[in-house]
């Protein structure tokens, strides 16, 4: 059932405001200002996105909420329109974006609180905002990569938001170009998808017409479309072998980190391919791309995170990792699994990510855990919802990461990828050892924090710890929404996407209980060797990293990706760009072209302008010329013939 | 009666003597009486022509050119004589200002 819903079009509405107020008026009407417009815009979205689904909830499942805006493009038979959609997934995605993004807003204001630059930070969040609801809300494919674009492009203005240092302007370019490799794919995908439908007389880019009509696509262009599509998906997703601009992005402001390279942007990869969920199944081929990269980069990620002496650098590749997760859920086939863990994730990472901005307001500005430390007692609040975000992340029972976690888990194997699953399992022991390993050593032990910040150290302002305590309380118990099958309301949030992401199909029967049981045994061998190595005897870590020292520094160098990058790509980049095409075709060809066509017409003027004499009897000698060659014309060609 | 070859003949080598005066004679002055000789063979020509064919209208051409040339006349001797107070010289090949 489709019911007609204008509203939805206000919560594009209300970001859209905000940047336009932050834009023009934000810096003239000063901070107080802002600081009122810029969360107030994302909570009324946040309100009327709750009412669209309230009302989603209240219809029979399948059905969904449109409206058409307007019409956009009409070129012979294609089309595409401007269009809303909120049905089941995208009525998630939608209180997510909106929900975290409006916390994460209020942090903002305590965060950016001694920031000149305020009226411009709010004008990037509000503009991010509006664009990740463009994504999400989007009922065609090309609406959505106007989304896509946006969020890649705030995504660069915010990284490199403190500009003035080049580092983190190299960053967001970096962020920006490794991103948009992965766009080219995903246009490209589009491209795919329109001209083989094209071909049997379907033009559309429409979610749902695509939907009825996917049957026309065939395997290969299937295949072909779902493969460019999820490298699309790769890049924007910071999944293998596009993640390198993630931990770099981190340089930009935390509640950045924790919106748009925690909690939104980042799984637009996995919504994606939750959405384009119908196509995937068509080509089993690329889902099971999808699961291996995915486990494969979760694994990789997590096994850098274990080294990071950087607290949001440990964060950032925690990122990947839980990524990675998402794409092995919905590679498996179960994209429900996928979205419930993006939805898991934006709450506990979304709270890490806060709370490693308080514990360096708290700090000002330091990021090196080994400067950390017995920090516990001293920031109360930033501890506990930490913990709350570890032990989530850590799929510790009953937090939220548990559920979420233990339903990928479970999919992995279920659709046959046992090795994918026990990928999955050992990076659970990881993901729990590197986040208790970035807890003890920020907050137990011995305070190696420099002297004179020891004074500074602050808990963070109210406006900075409610955002804190009420995600902390979603990361509690977000994951109750899916409580495993056949217990109490088991499998509610599965079974309420299902009619937009369909059904997971599981090809091997096991017990999940036991299946559970052993990926929570995972997370709490990683507990206790984090507990043993950084409470009980401190010592080790170091004679570890002495006595493994290749190893160590190996994932220290996050494998040394960046310079073999460098040297395969970009090296070679800048040798093509600057021996073949600026020395060469700009210099030569370019250059030359402008340059001849110039000294030819002045050659030329060089040799024509001796014409010009002064002299009057040269000029009328011509004449005469012509005149008699006019005469001569008429006699000889025309009346003589 | 008077051949209109004659007539034409003549006008014809008035005209020539005009075109020549002009190109070759370097006194400026000199090239303006060549281009009222070259209207006057002209003049002469439709005389001829209009007399033969029995019409009016080489008589009022012959009128319009020669009041054009008195106009000519008024203007062309003004440059000259201005151009000679300025330059001092008569002769075609120093007035060649214009040029590159």
């Amino acid at each position: 059932m489709t019911v007609q819903f204008p509203a939805l079009a206000l919560i594009l509405l209300f970001p859209a405001l905000g940047v336009v107020f932050n834009l023009f008026f934000g810096a003239r009407s000063g901070r107080g200002a802002v600081n009122i417009v810029g969360p107030g815009v994302m909570f009324a979205a946040f309100g009327v996105a709750t009412w669209a689904f309230l009302t989603l909830l209240r219809m029979p499942p399948g059905g969904a909420l449109v409206t058409h805006l307007w019409g956009w493009i009409e070129a012979g038979p294609f089309h595409a329109d401007l269009g809303l959609r909120v049905d089941a997934l995208s009525g998630v995605m939608v209180m997510i974006v909106t929900g975290v993004g409006a916390l994460i807003h209020l942090y903002s204001v305590g965060y950016m609180a001694h920031d000149e630059d305020f009226a411009r930070f709010f004008t990037y969040m509000n503009l991010f905002a509006l664009s990740m609801l463009i994504l999400v809300l989007a009922d065609n494919l090309l609406m959505m990569f106007i989304g896509w674009e946006g969020v890649g492009l705030c995504s660069y203005l915010l990284i490199s938001f403190w500009y003035t240092n080049p580092q983190f302007a190299y960053n967001g370019r970096k962020a920006f170009v490794v991103t948009r490799i992965g766009d080219a794919g995903f246009l490209l995908g589009i491209f795919t998808i329109v001209a083989t439908l094209g071909a049997h007389g379907v033009w559309t880019v429409n979610f749902v017409e695509l939907r009825n009509n996917a049957a026309l696509l065939g395997p290969a262009a299937a295949t072909a479309a779902c493969f460019l599509l999820f490298i699309g998906a790769t890049g924007k997703s910071a999944q293998i072998p596009l993640y390198v601009w993630l931990p770099d992005a981190m340089v930009g402001p935390t509640p950045v980190s924790a919106l748009i390279h925690a909690a939104t942007m980042v799984t637009a990869g996995v919504y994606m391919i939750a959405r384009l969920g119908f196509m995937f199944t068509m080509a089993p081929g690329t889902l099971d791309l999808v699961a291996t990269i995915g486990a494969m980069t979760a694994l990789f990620a997590a096994s850098i995170a274990l080294v990071q002496p950087d607290i949001k650098k440990v964060l950032a590749y925690s990122t990947i990792s839980q990524l990675g997760y998402m794409f092995l859920g919905v590679g498996s086939g179960a994209y429900a699994s996928g979205i419930f863990h993006v939805m898991t994730h934006a709450f506990f990472k979304g709270l890490l990510f806060l709370c490693a901005g308080s514990v360096m307001h708290a700090l000002g500005g330091e990021q090196d855990m080994n400067k950390m430390g017995g920090l516990r007692k001293k920031i109360p609040i930033t501890f506990w919802t930490m913990f709350i975000a570890t032990l989530a992340i850590s799929a510790i029972f009953p937090f939220s990461g548990y559920f979420s976690k233990d339903l990928i888990l479970d999919s992995a194997y279920e659709s046959g990828h046992f090795w994918l699953w026990l990928i999955g399992v050992v990076t659970a022991g990881l993901t729990s050892f590197y986040m208790f390993r970035l807890i003890f050593m920020t907050f137990f032990g011995e305070s190696r924090v420099d002297p004179d910040k020891v004074p500074h150290i602050h808990e963070s302002p109210a406006v900075m710890t409610i955002p804190l305590i009420v995600l902390a309380i979603l990361a509690t118990v977000g994951g109750w929404v899916n409580i495993p099958d056949q217990l109490l309301w088991g499998d509610t949030f599965v079974r309420f996407l299902a009619p937009a992401v369909g059904n997971f199909k599981p090809v091997v029967e096991a017990s999940s209980f036991d299946l559970s049981l052993l990926a929570i045994g995972a997370s709490l061998i990683g507990v206790v060797l984090a507990w043993i190595l950084y409470i009980r005897l401190p010592g080790i870590p170091f004679l570890l990293a002495w006595r493994l020292k290749p190893a160590y520094d190996l994932l220290l160098n996050k494998y040394y990706i960046d310079e073999v990058y460098n040297f395969i790509v970009t090296r070679p980049l800048f040798w093509v760009s600057s021996n073949v095409f600026r020395d060469g075709i700009d210099g030569f060809v370019i250059d030359g072209t402008a340059e001849g066509a110039g000294l030819a017409v002045q050659t030329s003027g060089e040799v024509a302008r001796r014409a010009e004499t002064g002299n009057v009897q040269h000029y009328a000698f011509v004449y005469l010329l012509g005149a008699l060659g006019v005469v001569g014309y008429y006699l000889f060609l025309v009346t003589g013939r | 009666m008077i051949p209109l070859t004659y007539m034409m003949s003549l006008s014809s080598i008035i005209f020539a003597i005009g075109v020549a005066g002009v190109i070759i004679r370097r006194n400026i002055l000199v090239m303006y009486m060549s281009i009222e000789l070259m209207l006057n063979a002209v003049n002469l020509a439709f005389i001829a022509i209009g007399s033969r064919l029995g019409s009016m209208d080489g008589q009022v051409i012959v009128f319009f050119v020669m009041t054009v040339a008195a106009a000519e006349a008024a203007v062309g001797l003004g440059i000259i004589i201005s151009s000679f107070r300025n330059r001092e010289t008569m002769h075609a090949d120093d007035l060649t200002l214009m040029r590159w």
